[in-house]
Formats: structure tokens, C-alpha cells, sequence
């Protein structure tokens, strides 16, 4: 006779379940759809990225670092590359949350904002021609950090 | 009240009502700051137009008072409205302007309104004018930036008046605020303490008015004087926290004195974030002062005791 009871679910079964089922969701957690999903973790990444990528430069430029050619033009790609995808990470909606700094300002006039991310990405696309060594570097690379402050003063609020 | 009739009962109310009244109406006159602290003098010395300047970077002048919505900060036709708990500022017309602006104002009228919150014509000005710091101001500097706001171009256009809750659309009242205060300059520089520093104390707490914002208030809106520079609410109601300057590890323990002459000049923290909101304003105007004056600043804030931010704990989702 087949024995068609449910098989006794032990506490080690459960225990091996909920083990598989932590490990099937893992690459959920960190998969970039999830990502695409959030703009404000999104832009949050892509900002850090901008920030991360100023600090090689911008010890260059106070002198705490020797001046790096290649360094100085993989960090304005990564200046070129964020300023594309940014303005795409401020839809209507993402106005809150998530302890956004976004300023509401962004969503009164996205328009203006569009436009200085263009700017930062035309100026950082300048830069990569003109730079070519430690002067020219130091000739043209602040006009690019000008653009963070330009644009945070009017779209970016103070921490809570 | 035993032995007194009626009437006298009533007398006495009423004399109380007219000395309280007279009382009031004496302490709060624009006027009687001038009567009891005296007359500012007026320097002699020829206006330094390269000074002011400076002067003009180091106050922020532009910060509020530029014509919002366009790029020339040299443009001050005011008109920028400031949000507070208290009603709406708006920003007065600062350009040289004779009916609108400044252009007509005396040396005397112009210190008398930097360093007692007082308008030409008699009038309390409201602490959004930082004048409670600007009160720090030495004579000679004030000259100096008076002729050099008079190089500015003239922008015709009156701004309309501040749109204030009552009480506080109540000008006179704003003469016992002041008693509570504001106190009498100008900045007497401290012996014992280096050039740099006192250069550092005078920019940063007289035009730099850096307290105005980066420290917390009482309920009168008067500056917590036992936590200045530890950081603030936003007193211009935004919901962030205005950081602490102060050398304490929630404020500025572990940036160097370079790092806040160099934050002055470009904006960036020694973590290459970049400053934004009012700050990044600030910082267009500390970039134009020279790199003595930005180090002098730092060298003051970095001697300043470390006081622990009163910044609220962040509530947990």
C-alpha cells in the first residue's frame, strides 16, 4: 500500500528550505532590475559614482597627488557617462523617499535641470580634448567641477 | 485688597497700563538705541573700493540680495522670497538705484542700518537681515562696502513688504528682540590670539554671519548663544539640518584647516562631495575672497571648543 501521507516535515527540512530559498533570492536582491525599479537608489548610485570618480582629480588639483593623465581621463568618462544617464532618474513620482535629497525645484523645472546635465556632459566631453598634460589639466578641469555646485545649489537639499 | 476702595483698585490699573505702555513704547523706539549706546561715527578715511569688495564677497550680499532667476550677482534688485516659520521675507532692493536702492543712502544711514537693524527712515529691519552679525562690523568696512554697493548697477524696482503672521507683522516689537539680542560692536580683536585667527573670528562672525545659520534658536527666534556654530534647523524652513563647525566629531573633527579653505573655494568636502542649497551659494562668494582670508576662517573654526550638534535622531522607518 503506497502511503499517501505528506511526508513529515522535519525542522531540519525547514530549516534546508528556508537555506535554498535565501540562496535563490539573493541574486533578486541585487539584480539590476531592481535597481532600474528604484530611481532613487539608482540616481543616488550614479551620483556617488561622479563623486568617486572627482576624488582622483581633485586631489591632483590640491596638489596631494601626482597628476595622472589616464586617471584624469577615465574620470571625466565617468563624469561624461553619468551625466547621460541622470536626467532619466528623476521621474514624476520619485519626488520622496527612499531619504532622497532631490529638491522639489527639479520637478518645477526639469527643463532647466535636463539642460545642466547636457552642460556637465559637454564640458566634461571639452575637457577629454584639452586636457593633455598637468597644465592644461589644471586650466580646464575646475570649469568641470563648477558644474556639481552650479547645479546643487538650486536641486539639491540639506540632509535630514 | 484690604483698605483700598474701588476706585483706587482702578487707578492703579491704569497707571500700570500707561507706565507699562510708555515703557514699551520707549524700549521698542528705533531711536533710543542711538540715545543710549550713542551716535555711530563716520570715518574719514576715503571709501577703499578693493576692500569693500571683499566685504561684499565675505557678507553674502548677493546670496539674497541678487535678482533671482538670472546669473549676474552683481544685479541686486532683490525680490527673493524667503519662506520661515515667521511668514514670508521678501528681499529689499539693494542696488544702487536712488529711489529703489541704496544709491542715495549716507555713510551714517548705512551703519546705522548694518549695525542697529534700523532703515533710513526710522523703521526696525527684521533679523532676516542678519544684522545681529553684521553689527560687528568696523566703520571703516562698512564706508567701504557702501561705496562699493554704489558701483553697482542701478536696478529701478521697489519690492513689495514682507508678508508676516502676527505677531510678527508687529515691526515695533522687534525693538525688545533687540534689547535680547543684539549686541553692540564693533568686533574688538582678542589679545593673546594670532592676526589669522582674529581675522578668522571677525569674517566669520561679523560679515561671514556664519552663526546665522549653522547654529540652533531659541523660541524667539534669538540665537542659542551657549550652542553657536553647533549646527541648526534651516531657518529658512527647509527640512535638512544645517551641519555643526564646530571641532566636535558631528561637526568638523577631522577636516584640516585645509580642507575648509579649500571647501570655501570650490565646494568640496575632503570627501569630494560636492556643497549644495544655500551653501553652494556661499561658497560663490567665499571663492572670491583671497586664500589668506579663507585659511583665517578655517584657522577660527578650527580653534572653536567642540560642541555635540543638537541635529534630531533620524526616526527609523
Amino acid at each position: 500500500m503506497p502511503n499517501l501521507t505528506m511526508p513529515k516535515i522535519t525542522l531540519k527540512h525547514t530549516a534546508l528550505l528556508m537555506l535554498a530559498a535565501g540562496v535563490l533570492a539573493l541574486p533578486l536582491l541585487s539584480s539590476p532590475v531592481s535597481a532600474q525599479n528604484d530611481p532613487i537608489a539608482s540616481r543616488k548610485a550614479v551620483m556617488k559614482s561622479v563623486g568617486g570618480a572627482m576624488r582622483d582629480p581633485g586631489q591632483m588639483m590640491r596638489g596631494q597627488a601626482p597628476f595622472d593623465l589616464a586617471k584624469v581621463k577615465a574620470s571625466l568618462e565617468t563624469f561624461v557617462d553619468a551625466s547621460g544617464k541622470m536626467s532619466a532618474l528623476y521621474p514624476k513620482g520619485s519626488e520622496t523617499g527612499g531619504e532622497t535629497t532631490a529638491s522639489p525645484k527639479i520637478w518645477e523645472a526639469k527643463a532647466d535641470f535636463d539642460a545642466r546635465m547636457v552642460k556637465f556632459g559637454a564640458d566634461a566631453k571639452e575637457a577629454l580634448a584639452s586636457i593633455t598634460d598637468e597644465a592644461s589639466f589644471k586650466a580646464n578641469f575646475p570649469k568641470v567641477g563648477q558644474n556639481c555646485g552650479g547645479c546643487h545649489e538650486t536641486y539639491r537639499i540639506e540632509k535630514k | 485688597m484690604i483698605g483700598m476702595s474701588k476706585q483706587q483698585i482702578l487707578l492703579g490699573l491704569a497707571l500700570a497700563l500707561v507706565c507699562g505702555a510708555t515703557g514699551f513704547w520707549v524700549l521698542t523706539a528705533p531711536a533710543v538705541w542711538h540715545a543710549v549706546r550713542g551716535v555711530p561715527t563716520v570715518p574719514v578715511k576715503a571709501a577703499q573700493l578693493e576692500n569693500g569688495q571683499t566685504l561684499f564677497w565675505a557678507g553674502g550680499c548677493a546670496s539674497c540680495h541678487a535678482t533671482p532667476d538670472q546669473d549676474d550677482r552683481l544685479r541686486l534688485g532683490g525680490g527673493r522670497t524667503l519662506p520661515t516659520p515667521f511668514g514670508t521675507f521678501r528681499v529689499p532692493n539693494l542696488s544702487s538705484d536712488k529711489q529703489d536702492g541704496i544709491g542715495g543712502w549716507s555713510d551714517q544711514a548705512f551703519i546705522t542700518a548694518m549695525r542697529e537693524g534700523v532703515s533710513p527712515d526710522g523703521r526696525h529691519y527684521y533679523p532676516a537681515f542678519p544684522f545681529t552679525s553684521y553689527a560687528l562690523m568696523r566703520d571703516q568696512d562698512l564706508v567701504d562696502l557702501l561705496a562699493y554697493l554704489k558701483t553697482l548697477p542701478a536696478v529701478t524696482g521697489r519690492v513689495a513688504d514682507h508678508d508676516l503672521n502676527f505677531p510678527f507683522s508687529f515691526r515695533r516689537g522687534l525693538g525688545l528682540w533687540k534689547w535680547l539680542n543684539l549686541g553692540s560692536g564693533p568686533y574688538q580683536p582678542q589679545a593673546g590670539q594670532s592676526d589669522d585667527w582674529n581675522r578668522g573670528a571677525y569674517l566669520v562672525n561679523g560679515p561671514g554671519h556664519c552663526a546665522e545659520c549653522h547654529s540652533p534658536r531659541d523660541v524667539m527666534g534669538g540665537i542659542r548663544t551657549s550652542l553657536r556654530l553647533s549646527g541648526g534647523p534651516d531657518p529658512e524652513g527647509g527640512a535638512g539640518y544645517i551641519p555643526n563647525l564646530t571641532s566636535h566629531a558631528s561637526g568638523l573633527a577631522k577636516w584640516s584647516a585645509e580642507d575648509i579653505a579649500e571647501f570655501l573655494k570650490t565646494g568640496f568636502t575632503p570627501d569630494f562631495d560636492s556643497a549644495g542649497g544655500s551653501m553652494a551659494s556661499v561658497i560663490k562668494n567665499m571663492a572670491h575672497l583671497t586664500d589668506a582670508d579663507r585659511m583665517a576662517i578655517a584657522t577660527y573654526l578650527k580653534s572653536l571648543p567642540p560642541l555635540p550638534s543638537n541635529k534630531p535622531a533620524k526616526k527609523t522607518p
